[in-house]
């Protein structure tokens, strides 16, 4: 019973979120005298034919796929109360040299594929460990930072592209590093469709969603299960109280953040080692600032931020479907936007609501709390650190 | 102004009936969600009188002076002023009607001058721009004439405590109160300190200033009040004149049973040392370390006692032995092990049990629910944690015998502990440090803002845990509690221990003057 | 900026290290510390040979490049002193852009400042909602506003440019239909231009100084004027004024503002739109600089601006340093990729002195880590010929951080800045 209700409460401010968001599109779709149904039709419509609805359907798991691990990389660092703005630099560098090692070398399968995936984690989580580093021991706010290394980092990955990675030809106007040989590419899931009785689709379903899975399940554990995660969490509650329960909040910030940009890293091997087994100029961009997005709308937990990413990438099947139908394609873009500024209020207000019901379920709370204010998870994004240490040694 | 003077100073007590009440409650009641926090008040106050109200801990004193102050309004009753109905809809309509407040926790900006905070919200501006020059000559003649001693050029942060309530007092009559609202004004106070308060608040009757006292402390209600009425429970239950009331009776009236007292003592020290300081000093910002070469030892079954006005480096000390503060200087033993180097847990892990001064800040997860709360600070020990996991059954479980055995009333182990009462969240960090045995407690005003029951409760465990052969460092600003519960006393000043007091033989007066630093050089052999 | 005129004009007689530490008052140490920048610039000119480094035109494009990220700054300036950290100036700043693309672009440079300033605001006011209103925190509501100003903006280019035949696109507004005004100091920076002859003297010092002189008074556009103005308009404005004190009350502590009639609320509305309309209006200038709008033309400049407020200290002098810094880095990189290398040197010299001013100290290992880092530099600046583009792009981004992982130590934000607060709860 409780179990249910709670469940409730947890899925009503994404669902009004979700319902807030649908009719104030749907009003910018009749502002611009088009007709919000056919959008909706659009939206609903997968095609004629099984394969062409399977087809749909792979599209979406494979946009979910990256969408999800973005989200997880976000929220990882977001339980513990540090925005992981960086994801987007760091799984462009992670990706493109995940890339480059993958086409150096000749291994037997498997092992190229685990080579591949340990250089991006490794990269990812040093691009993130320099933001964790700078925090810790210069007070440098990880928002700040983190928005400056994706810049550097997308200079960075356009360098190695251009120079000491690049595989296509002078003069080629997409430039590309050299292919993955096909050792390092990640099996396909299609035989699923032919066990299941569906009709086989055009692409490929990546195999990198059962990594994904896997991750997903390690993290919910970790969070949720463990010592750590309970350290993890506890911080992100309350940076004071941790750090007086005997958290080192300093190791802390730094082991989550490795944390979060080992799996940032991931984030662009679906596509890699599934679809273009090269990094280049066209590489998908823009996954690290929609996993913002996904982990908001997930509420930070690996089941939510597993739908988050399916609904946006429900959403975004339809971009060129929508253009079609003569709406422009950034109505999605709109949606998105407005879904997580309208979830962030839910969610506020469902988290006040909930407070305000446990007080007055014991009917004992001391109804003014003491401080008029409270932080929020980001903090403030000056020089203010967790641990109290800082100050005193200076 | 003008209205305080031309107001005509009574001398307190012949008000007549014919002049109407600077102040009337009639069956003021005020609902929030799930609770009455006031219920059928009636207040009546002299012009020109020092007015205490007094009451326990969440008897709804500060929730009816919200209610004068506009800060909420009451579901039901009226507020007359001079004899007028008065519709208070915010502070500002209170400020309006000449009603001021001088709240428990100080409104001040830390970073504004003494000026700035006086004047914000009500400044003189000349072309625009804000005339400082008009507003330091107001600010100056208040001090002069109510004897408040401000410089109103002085920042916020650089101001002890009296002269922070002075700032505050200085605002309100600013704006030209002529009726003061001080709420629990002398709890962070030391005696000296309540005495010039107490010689500012007969500056401002003589002046024909109203003034409204809520406090919990009886001496001083007796001391400084002219008329006092009880609350209980929400409720008015009684008015009483301080001359001929004696405190047991003011006390029965409060409580509606016998006060709690600490309970006597017996001797129970061993000769074990639990915790040595040798030298101990951490640095602070300023030029002077914020704490100063401190040599003091624990026993086992002892009660150490450390007094002070608090921003002595209290804080900062209990930070040094919890390891949440580096040593600039000297040691920490736990029982013969230096533990200087080992990090919080470590130490927690060693037997240091901790009752963080402030249970929101530093001892509770509020969103998270009691068993995690359990957890906290045990995050490596068993029952709740079997290897790297948390075992969430025996969490629970043994929340639920913690919250039995010291009696944490809540719905279950569930409930997030937002939705506890500050005693039941207190009993419960008690309940959960002392179910990990520790050697050494270390505990930062354990009673602080709970109830008188959960008040009693507590001082009846620490005094049960120090029989058993606990060593106790304990930090408060309730020198009644210092003085009954301690074995040995220490005062800190500045970072130093200036005198160490044998608390059979001392009285609050006397360890006021050491916490203020009157008594230096003279301090009294233990 | 008026204060680096009036330094660099100043005796050039440099003074002991202690000195210059420790003599005079605050102004008078800004004063020589820069001067002591111009003279370690002009050195490392001669030096590398780089004449791009102190060129009036680097200067006049660092100046052009100072001011969106200087209004940005101002605009978080107003938002954080009163409380509500304002990640979405990035946001604004984009909002900003295309208003002023689509204004200009219909009633000319008029047009584009009331446009940019309109939509800045407009997403300064969602960022109140959100975060005052609502409760929402302030990073996330910020982050979320950077997102959905990007599909904004998008769309309406979609809505109003595509297909039609006015020039514009997807990505892009067509030109504004008039240029905004621009000044030049009469006989020293045009007609005689005195200080351009002087510039290309090539002396050590004279010219440097020329060089900068002739940068920040020739050309100089009607917003760059409006800009600079606007910082002793707001110091004015937020430090002499009621409204000033009540403002940053609200970022000190809003439960005693509160608790004297302050209309908290309300101020925090008032400051984030401000806040909103200044990053706005530093996307004008962004468009004023290329003549139409296009998409991802802020590129980052608002978090930058965010980054020159905390180097600022949260004081409009202070952020104008940062802006001027962080424009420099900017105008260098876009002006000349080879004397990007020549900063390597600047950076070498700095780090180094930064080594001995920590070993003085007795912090050893900041001095060890200065020192290598200085090592580093120096071998890159003797090593490397020129940079790849994809490097030099980001080099303001780097000096940002690199900045403020010196400098982020000493800073005092406002006190209550980035807490939600809500009434009543005290």
């Amino acid at each position: 019973m409780t179990a249910l209700r709670r469940l409730g409460s947890a899925l009503l401010a994404p669902a009004m979120a979700v319902v807030v968001a649908v009719v104030i599109t749907a009003l910018v779709i009749l502002a611009i005298g088009e007709n919000p149904g056919t959008a909706l039709q659009v939206l609903l419509d997968f095609g004629d034919t099984p394969a062409q609805q399977t087809q749909s359907i792979v599209v979406i798991l494979n946009r979910a796929v990256p969408l999800f691990l973005s989200g997880l990389a976000v929220a990882v660092a977001f339980r513990m109360g540090l925005f992981n703005i960086g994801v987007e630099g760091q799984y462009r560098m992670a990706t493109v040299l995940a890339a480059g090692a993958g086409a150096a070398v000749a291994l037997p399968g498997p092992l190229h594929v685990l080579l591949i995936i340990v250089v991006a984690m490794a990269v990812g989580a040093l691009w993130a460990g320099i933001v964790a580093v700078l925090k810790v021991t210069r007070g440098v706010s990880e928002v700040i930072s983190s928005i400056m290394l994706n810049f550097i980092a997308l200079g960075t990955a356009s360098w190695l592209l251009t120079g000491p990675l690049r595989g296509s030809e002078e003069g080629a106007a997409i430039i590309t590093t050299t292919d993955i040989p096909e050792s390092g590419w990640f099996p396909d899931l299609n035989g699923l469709f032919g066990v299941v009785g569906l009709a086989q689709p055009r692409s490929e379903l990546y195999g990198f969603l059962l990594v994904a899975v896997v991750v997903g399940v390690v993290v919910a554990v970790v969070l949720t299960r463990t010592r750590f995660g309970f350290d993890l969490r506890a911080t992100g509650m309350s940076p004071s109280a941790a750090t007086a329960s005997g958290v080192d909040a300093r190791r802390m910030v730094i082991k989550t953040m490795l944390i979060s940009g080992g799996i940032a890293g991931l984030i662009g091997l679906p596509d890699l080692l599934g679809d273009t087994r090269h990094f280049g100029t066209e590489f998908t961009a823009g996954l690290g600032f929609l996993g913002i997005a996904v982990a908001l709308l997930g509420r930070g937990s690996p089941t939510g931020i597993a739908f988050a990413a399916l609904l946006f990438a429900f959403l975004d099947r339809a971009a060129v479907p929508l253009q079609f139908a003569d709406i422009p394609a950034s109505v999605v873009t709109i949606i998105q936007g407005t879904i997580v500024l309208a979830v962030v209020i839910a969610n506020e207000l469902a988290r006040q609501l909930n407070r305000r019901r446990a007080e007055r379920g014991s009917g004992q709370g001391d109804p003014p709390a003491d401080d008029g204010t409270s932080a929020g998870p980001g903090g403030p994004v000056g020089t203010r650190i967790t641990d109290d240490r800082q100050e005193a040694g200076r | 102004m003008a209205e305080a003077a031309t107001g005509g100073a009574h001398p307190p007590g012949t008000a007549t009936g014919d002049v109407p009440y600077a102040v009337e409650l009639r069956g003021i009641t005020k609902r929030f969600p799930g609770v009455v926090a006031n219920r059928d008040i009636q207040l009546r106050v002299r012009r020109g009188e020092v007015h205490a109200i007094v009451g326990e801990n969440g008897a709804g004193k500060s929730t009816l002076m919200k209610t004068l102050y506009g800060m909420h309004r009451p579901d039901e009753g009226t507020i007359l002023l001079d004899g007028r109905e008065a519709t208070l809809r915010s502070p500002s309509d209170a400020i309006a009607a000449g009603i001021g407040m001088v709240h428990q926790h100080f409104m001040l900006a830390d970073n504004f001058t003494v000026l700035e905070n006086v004047v914000l919200g009500s400044e003189p501006t000349r072309g625009g721009r804000l005339d400082r020059a008009t507003a330091r000559r107001r600010i100056t003649e208040l001090s002069d004439r109510y004897a408040l001693n401000l410089d109103p050029d002085v920042l916020v942060e650089e101001l002890g405590v009296g002269d922070r309530q002075r700032v505050e007092i200085a605002k309100v009559l600013y704006r030209g109160a002529t009726t003061l609202i001080l709420d629990e004004p002398t709890a962070v106070l030391v005696p000296q300190e309540v005495d010039e308060l107490f010689g500012n608040l007969a500056e401002l009757t003589r002046e024909g200033l109203t003034v409204i006292f809520i406090s919990h402390k009886l001496d001083e209600v007796r001391k400084v009040a002219d008329s006092i009425t009880v609350i209980r429970r929400g409720t008015t239950v009684g008015t009483a004149d301080p001359r001929t009331t004696t405190a047991r009776q003011l006390a029965e009236l409060m409580v509606g049973s016998e006060l709690p007292t600490p309970g006597a003592r017996s001797a129970t020290v061993r000769d074990v040392p639990v915790l040595r300081l040798r030298g101990l000093t951490v640095a602070s910002q300023g030029s002077r370390p914020a704490v100063d070469d401190v040599s003091l030892l624990v026993r086992e079954g002892e009660v150490v006692g450390i007094a002070g006005v608090e921003g002595n480096g209290q804080a900062e000390l209990v930070d040094a032995i919890m390891g949440l503060r580096p040593l600039a200087d000297g040691s920490v033993e736990l029982g013969d092990q230096d533990i200087a180097d080992w990090s919080t847990r470590a130490r927690r892990e060693a037997g240091v049990g901790f009752i963080p001064e402030d249970r929101h800040r530093q001892g509770m997860l509020l969103d998270a629910p009691l068993w995690e709360n359990r957890i906290l600070g045990h995050q490596t020990r068993p029952p709740a944690v079997k290897g790297l996991f948390i075992d969430r059954r025996a969490a629970r479980a043994d929340t639920e015998r913690i919250m039995e055995e010291y009696d944490v009333r809540a719905p279950g182990p569930d409930t997030p502990a937002v939705a506890l009462s500050g005693g039941n969240q207190q009993k419960l960090i008690v309940g959960r440090e002392m179910s990990a045995s520790p050697r050494l407690l270390v505990a930062a005003h354990p009673t602080r803002g709970v109830d008188v029951g959960a008040q009693a409760a507590i001082w009846e465990l620490l005094n049960t845990a120090r029989a058993e052969g606990l060593g106790i460092l304990l930090i408060s600003a309730d020198l009644d509690e210092l003085i009954s519960l301690s074995d040995t006393l220490h005062v800190m000043l500045r970072g130093r221990l200036v005198a160490t007091l044998d608390p059979t033989a001392v009285t609050p007066e006397q360890l006021g003057g050491h916490m203020t630093g009157a008594h230096d050089g003279a301090a009294g052999a233990a | 900026m008026s204060t680096a005129t009036t330094a660099a004009t100043s005796a050039p007689n440099r003074g002991p290290l202690t000195e210059l530490l420790l003599g005079g008052g605050k102004a008078r140490r800004i004063t020589w510390g820069l001067v002591g920048l111009m003279l370690l610039m002009s050195v490392v000119r001669i030096v590398s040979g780089e004449q791009a480094l102190t060129s009036s035109s680097t200067f006049a494009t660092a100046l052009l490049l100072a001011v969106p990220i200087g209004l940005a700054a101002l605009g978080g300036l107003f938002s954080e002193r009163a409380g509500v950290v304002n990640i979405g100036l990035e946001g604004m700043m984009i909002l900003g852009t295309w208003g002023a693309g689509y204004a200009g672009y219909q009633w000319g440079w008029v047009g584009a400042i009331v446009g940019g300033i309109v939509l800045g605001a407009a997403g300064g006011l969602l960022h109140a909602i959100a975060t005052v209103s609502f409760g929402v925190d302030h990073v996330v509501s910020g982050v979320a506003i950077n997102i959905l100003a990007g599909g904004i903006v998008r769309f309406l280019s979609e809505l109003v440019y595509a297909g039609s035949d006015v020039g514009g696109g997807v990505t892009q507004s067509p030109a504004l239909s008039s240029r905004p005004p621009s000044f030049s100091l009469p006989v020293l920076s045009s007609g005689p231009d005195l200080l351009g002859d002087l510039q290309d003297t090539d002396w050590f010092l004279v010219s440097d100084v020329a060089g900068l002189l002739r940068g920040l008074t020739s050309g100089v556009g009607i917003l760059t004027l409006i800009a600079i103005l606007l910082i002793p308009i707001t110091y004015l404005v937020l430090w002499r004024t009621a409204f000033g004190l009540r403002l940053r009350s609200c970022g000190e502590n809003p439960a005693a503002a509160d608790s004297l009639g302050v209309p908290v609320y309300r101020m925090k509305y008032i400051a984030v739109v401000i806040s909103g309309g200044l990053a706005g209006l530093g996307g004008v200038a962004l468009v004023f600089v290329a003549n139409i709008y296009k998409e991802g033309q802020t590129g980052g400049r608002g978090f930058i601006g965010l980054a020159a407020l905390i180097f600022g200290n949260w004081r409009p002098g202070g952020l104008a340093a940062g802006a001027g810094l962080f424009g420099f880095a900017d105008g260098l990189q876009l002006r000349s990729r080879t004397a990007v290398v020549a900063l390597l040197l600047l950076l070498a010299v700095l780090l180094l002195a930064v080594a001995v001013f920590q070993t003085t100290r007795g912090k050893y290992v900041q001095a060890v880590v200065a020192a290598a880092f200085a090592g580093l530099s120096l071998v890159g600046f003797l090593t490397i010929e020129e940079l790849p583009t994809g490097i030099v792009s980001f080099t303001p981004h780097l000096i940002t951080l690199l900045v403020l992982s010196l400098a982020s130590q000493r800073l005092r934000m406002p006190k209550a800045d980035g807490l939600v607060y809500r009434r009543g709860d005290h």
